[in-house]
């Protein structure tokens, strides 16, 4: 069976790849591009850890077929720092102790970069709503939730960084 | 040396964790991120029956099939011997465990491995699992725990027989154990009593959930030698599983410990390693496997289900006098439920003169239970903390103030044995009395509930160190996996008694080849002895600092004196010098002896046991049977928070791991044996919505056999939530809930029920 080939942006690189019909983005991005910052916790969008910005939409990179992310710009969390300086989201979550495995951090990293671009505002309750699609199983969300609204604020330029 | 009296600067403060920008950057390499040359993809082929007995295994047309370059069965694997292991958390055994990685002659479980292939691509994988021709004769199926009991129940292993009961039984059944534990006289207790309260309580089976599935890469060399990379909660214990099921000495295994992406307990056994290195050696390749999240729920550890039946009499000022309870533990297809712990833990906290514990481990068609978070303690405490809010009621008393009546203190002798010694459950009652939230009003329609859990910590074998880089920079290493941040608070101890900054110390978790041995990263052990065996290495390099001060000086090593990261002459008497630092002693190490380190291996003892109180506010949506979690305190002695934010961490994770056990989670079975909910949108574990903010209240009541204080944190606070959401709930709705879980359509049912009742009242 041939292989499609894929163009794409990914955090502002373009990258070509193959990939088979059925192969997901999560897996061309762990296992042919060598990105594994994305983690698979489920494979059926229900955990998140895999989440990733496709063309300014949030999206579970398991449940995209690889084939479409032809002509889409992708940012992933490798593409979430500038080089060595954290986006205020990381900095933040180091400072409030936001991860304990880490494993899942990826994905709420992500998910909450895509909630303070479409709110920078966002009430509790929103944060909540908007990041109940990133499963944590370490933190009981306090740390997470608190790491993210002071974030905001940092990105609000309300608070240095 | 003991630190728990002096001022100190690293312990107790906030830093940034030493694995933190790795992490939040997507850099940190956890099981399924590892690659290694000529890597080839592993897979299971696992059981669709409850239980069967397996006839055949035809794997020819799968080993025939292009890219497929290895298939095994158990035959693959040694014949071992019945045999207790003491490797992982609880109790386990080596030959079950070598079964339940490959089947024998029977699948003991829907999702028990039979057998596995290995091939170039996951596709192929998938082809030739489909390939693989079983042939199974489908025999009776038993799930839960009372009827795995009865008489006529499907009888999993001809050869158990249950231990712990005269005179030994003449026919195999399924309980495997029974324990009793007595203090007192029972029946002398219960006629004192002015009120008895009774209560019989079920629990379901719940996974600990980790979002990161099992993977491992695995290579057997020609030579013998074999390479585990895993994410697990003990390379060690890894290693010694292997070495163990596939007869291969210890020391020709060599695992790395990637990062593990939780655990809870639910990896401290092996699933994969043991036939990725089978499948290995057959191919001549490294072999990688990963579990999908259905394989998990399916074939990983849940903990055990329950029924328990508890029954406390007390006199009319509230004085316990009397306590008994029953307990069922589901252990799965081999025995091992954490039926121990489940008889202690409950009654634990009480000084309660006589008390009779009777505990029944029991298999049955499910997957075998591993360790989750303080094992056996939850469900104990569930049935018991419910049945104490019982009481209170019926004595007009404070839930509270009737636990620090009866609450265990120094010298409250257990049922169990061991005798309490500085233990801070009197003060955790007091700081959660004393906490505003205890205090504020309620609106109408809501409930408060209160609830306590306890958990013993554990010490043990453990191997850490310490070595000045040749520029003055730090490297401290631990034998134990970092779940949760123990790299830094191993640092951290380190750092304190370097008299160094927490940034200036890297700690880095060494191969099973690079340093001692260690017992596994569980039963909230790493903090308290591999941070131990951590801070003696620290003190033995500082000696040795101090002596090669002394050295350069040519004065006496007791004339040196160790500040702030540095040495000084001890007085003037001892000659006035510069200070040296850190990086001016690395620097003449090879001209006063050679490299500066040391690595220390202890087998510690006197973890301090941990108490936790824990107040829910409630309000339940009477049409749907929702119930909100509106405010939610965890108070609990810590001994002493070397880094209080991941103490924090850890008690809110563990308090919103209870909130699901009690609300949501369960394993759901069908009429055939077969697991119903086998993935996060069904097995439904709290998001962020669900919940509030928890605050996490610390006391700190030191540990005095630790050098810092510390206790074991991270098991404690799964144990009060379900009785303190379920306490909420009749205090919200006068229901008393005995069933778990409390989610929305059972609470429906019993508001239901109760409606024509309460109507007539």
């Amino acid at each position: 069976m041939s292989k499609h080939h894929v163009t794409a942006t990914i955090n502002g690189e373009q990258v070509e790849f193959l990939c088979e019909t059925q192969q997901t983005l999560l897996d061309s991005l762990r296992d042919d591009i060598g990105l594994t910052g994305s983690k698979e916790g489920c494979a059926s969008g229900d955990c998140g850890a895999c989440s990733v910005i496709m063309d300014g939409k949030l999206v579970c990179s398991c449940l995209v077929l690889a084939c479409e992310a032809d002509g889409k710009t992708i940012t992933t969390i490798e593409g979430i720092a500038q080089g060595d300086h954290l986006h205020p989201i990381q900095q933040k979550f180091l400072e409030h102790a936001a991860l304990q495995c880490g494993f899942c951090t990826p994905g709420l990293i992500v998910a909450s970069k895509a909630l303070l671009d479409e709110n920078p505002n966002p009430t509790e309750e929103e944060a909540r709503y908007y990041l109940a699609g990133n499963l944590c199983r370490c933190t009981g969300y306090d740390k997470v939730i608190r790491a993210v609204m002071d974030a905001a604020s940092v990105v609000r330029g309300e608070k240095a960084a | 040396m003991n630190y728990v009296d002096s001022k100190l600067k690293v312990v107790g403060t906030r830093p940034v964790r030493p694995d933190g920008v790795e992490k939040v950057t997507g850099r940190a390499q956890f099981g399924a991120d590892m690659r290694v040359a000529g890597m080839i993809w592993g897979k299971v082929l696992r059981s669709p029956h409850a239980h069967a007995r397996i006839l055949s295994i035809d794997t020819s047309k799968a080993e025939k099939l292009p890219g497929v370059k290895a298939v095994v069965t158990s035959k693959d694997f040694p014949h071992i011997a019945n045999e207790e292991a003491f490797v992982g958390e609880g109790p386990m055994n080596f030959r079950d465990l070598s079964r339940n990685c490959l089947a024998w002659d029977k699948a003991l479980y829907e999702g028990h491995a039979v057998a596995a292939v290995a091939a170039t691509s996951q596709s192929i994988c998938d082809e030739a699992l489909r390939l693989i021709d079983v042939k199974y004769e489908v025999l009776p199926h038993v799930i839960d725990v009372e009827d795995a009991m009865q008489p006529d129940a499907p009888v999993l292993h001809d050869d158990l027989f249950t231990s712990g009961v005269k005179p030994a039984p003449d026919k195999p059944s399924n309980i495997a154990k029974k324990l009793t534990f007595q203090k007192g006289d029972i029946e002398a207790g219960f006629k004192q009593a002015d009120v008895v309260v009774e209560g019989y309580y079920t629990t379901k089976p719940v996974h600990q959930g980790y979002i990161e599935p099992h993977a491992c890469v695995c290579s057997y060399n020609a030579d013998g030698q074999v390479n585990i990379w895993s994410s697990s909660q003990g390379h060690f214990m890894v290693r010694a599983y292997c070495a163990k099921l596939l007869g291969i000495d210890i020391s020709n295994i060599r695992a790395t410990a990637l990062e593990i992406g939780g655990g809870f307990g639910g990896k401290t056994l092996v699933y994969l390693e043991p036939v990725a290195i089978a499948l290995s050696k057959k191919a001549g390749r490294p072999v990688k496997m990963q579990m999908t999240r259905e394989e998990v729920f399916r074939a990983s550890g849940p903990t055990s289900g329950s029924t328990i039946s508890v029954k406390f009499g007390a006199k009319k000022d509230g004085t316990i006098v009397a306590a008994q309870q029953v307990l069922k533990y589901q252990a799965g297809a081999f025995p091992g439920s954490p039926i121990g712990p489940g008889c202690m833990c409950g009654f634990a906290m009480y000084d309660i003169p006589n008390i009779d514990v009777v505990g029944y481990d029991v298999v049955s068609n499910r997957p075998k239970v591993a360790a989750y978070r303080a094992p056996g303690a939850p469900m104990s405490s569930f049935a018991v903390e419910s049945a104490l809010d019982d009481l209170a009621r019926k004595l007009g008393k404070d839930p509270i103030e009737l636990r620090e009546q009866n609450g265990a203190h120094d010298g409250t002798k257990t049922h169990y044995g061991p005798t309490h010694q500085n233990i801070g459950f009197l003060a955790t009652l007091k700081a959660a009395k004393q906490h505003p939230h205890y205090k504020s009003a309620l609106k109408p329609g809501q409930g408060r509930g209160v609830a306590c859990g306890f958990w013993f910590n554990i010490g043990g074998e453990s191997s850490a160190g310490c070595h000045i880089a040749e520029d003055g920079t730090v490297v401290a290493t631990s034998g134990n996996p970092d779940i949760g941040g123990s790299r830094a608070s191993i640092g951290m101890m380190v750092a304190e008694v370097l008299g160094v900054p927490a940034e200036k110390v890297r700690t880095i978790i060494p191969d099973t080849s690079s340093i001692g041995f260690s017992f596994l990263t569980g039963g909230s052990r790493v903090t308290f002895a591999t941070g131990m065996a951590a801070t003696q290495a620290a003190e033995r390099t500082v000696e040795e600092l101090k002596k090669r001060a002394a050295m350069i000086w040519e004065i006496s090593p007791e004339a040196v004196e160790w500040k702030d990261g540095k040495a000084y002459p001890a007085g003037s008497n001892a000659g006035a010098f510069e200070p040296l630092d850190l990086a001016a002693l690395a620097m003449k190490a090879g001209r006063t002896g050679g490299p500066i380190g040391a690595e220390v291996s202890i087998n510690a003892q006197g973890a301090g046991p941990g108490f936790g109180c824990h107040i829910c506010d409630v309000e339940v949506d009477h049409e749907t049977g929702g119930v909100k979690i509106l405010r939610y305190t965890a108070v609990q002695d810590v001994g002493r928070a070397i880094h209080p934010s991941y103490v924090e961490g850890q008690v809110q994770g563990g308090a919103a791991q209870g909130i699901g056990w009690a609300l949501n989670e369960e394993y759901i079975y069908d009429a055939n044996g077969k697991m119903d909910n086998a993935g996060f949108l069904d097995y439904r574990c709290p998001v962020a919505s669900d919940l509030p903010m928890i605050e996490a209240v610390l006391v700190e009541v030191p540990n005095p056999r630790h050098p810092f204080g510390a206790r074991g944190v991270g098991e404690v606070p799964i144990v009060p939530p379900m009785a303190a959401v379920g306490n909420a709930i009749r205090d919200a709705t006068g229901l008393r809930l005995t069933d778990l879980p409390m989610s929305p359509p059972h609470v429906r049912a019993a508001l239901d029920a109760a409606a024509p009742k309460m109507a007539a009242e």
